[in-house]
């Protein structure tokens, strides 16, 4: 087969760091950051999720395709809540007019 | 007797006939299984679109639930899960160079930490029960009535978001117990261990959807 057998210290490595990014999570969220807090927690997961996605789910040695694949699932994912969010987050900006 | 030899065709019982090679096999299931996990992704993604959505509509009303929640159990739940992740890639390198004891104990565990983390999930569960704090079946939230209705939705979307979750859990448990069966029957090596590698990437799904669902319904509010 074309995978090649990663070895177990790249496993337990990337376990290691998503344990440390876990307990930070939790840390941070206790230490009032205003607006940042929400920021750094999804920057973590993004990370937590990216350490997960290449090395446990293998996509670091897939096809061109597969990659391609993955990249456009969180491509939607995005512009599903990106184009959302600019609806919702600026209605109030238009003058309140009559509805009709 | 003939001169010639007959060609027999070698070819691998784990290679279905529409494939040409094992190769082109495992990507077609990779990237069928990633095909899968796209509309999980959506699936999932509607509700934490949804999610964004109330929470900047109402961000003092979901702040004010996290004194409900309780944190360090979603910690170690998100420490079991990734845990789980490691068994279940460990239980998948086992299959890649074809050591099916090992498999064996990967996949028991990987199964042990799914059921601690239902066993967990389901305490808080029972927990908000106590509290009434379940939307529509006597929902109470005295500490700020100002926010009954706005909390209603975020415990809505807490139940929701986790309880799919937890269903998840449940069909992968599933899953695992059906590879367990097969280990036994079949011989997983390096020519042949989809179903373990198909398997993985599910599981491993599961736990990212955690990796979200933690900081986003546990830990709104917990610096305030």
């Amino acid at each position: 087969m074309n995978h090649h057998v990663l070895p177990v210290r790249t496993y337990v490595l990337i376990w290691l760091l998503l344990l440390i990014a876990t307990g930070t999570t939790l840390g941070v969220a206790y230490i009032d950051l205003g607006p940042w807090n929400i920021v750094v927690a999804l920057a973590i997961a993004f990370t937590k999720m990216s350490l997960v996605v290449l090395f446990f789910m293998h996509v670091k040695g897939q096809s061109s395709l597969t990659k391609l694949f993955v990249v456009a699932g969180f491509f939607f994912m995005a512009i599903l809540i990106l184009i959302t969010m600019t609806d919702y987050g600026t209605r109030s900006w238009l003058p309140q007019g009559r509805m009709w | 007797m003939s001169d010639q030899a007959v060609p027999i065709e070698h070819h691998s019982p784990f290679l279905q006939h529409h494939f040409d090679d094992l190769n082109q096999q495992m990507d077609s299931s990779t990237l069928g299984m990633w095909v899968f996990l796209l509309t999980e992704i959506m699936f999932f993604g509607g509700m934490f679109g949804a999610y964004t959505i109330y929470r900047s509509l109402y961000p003092e009303a979901f702040a004010s639930t996290s004194r409900h929640m309780i944190p360090w159990l979603g910690g170690i739940n998100t420490a079991v899960l990734i845990c789980s992740s490691l068994t279940m890639a460990l239980a998948v390198r086992s299959a890649q160079i074809g050591k099916r004891n090992l498999i064996r104990i990967f996949l028991i565990l990987t199964m042990i930490f799914g059921i601690a983390f239902l066993g967990v999930k389901f305490t808080e569960y029972y927990l908000h029960w106590q509290d009434h704090l379940v939307p529509w079946a006597g929902f109470q939230y005295p500490e700020a009535p100002q926010y009954f209705r706005q909390a209603q939705i975020l415990f809505c979307f807490y139940f929701f978001m986790t309880g799919f979750h937890a269903v998840h859990m449940f069909v992968g448990l599933g899953l695992l117990t059906w590879l367990l069966v097969k280990n036994e029957r079949i011989n997983f090596g390096p020519i042949y261990y989809n179903p373990v590698e198909i398997t993985g990437l599910y599981w491993h799904f599961v736990d990212i959807v955690w990796i979200f669902l933690f900081p986003l319904l546990y830990l709104i509010g917990a610096h305030s």
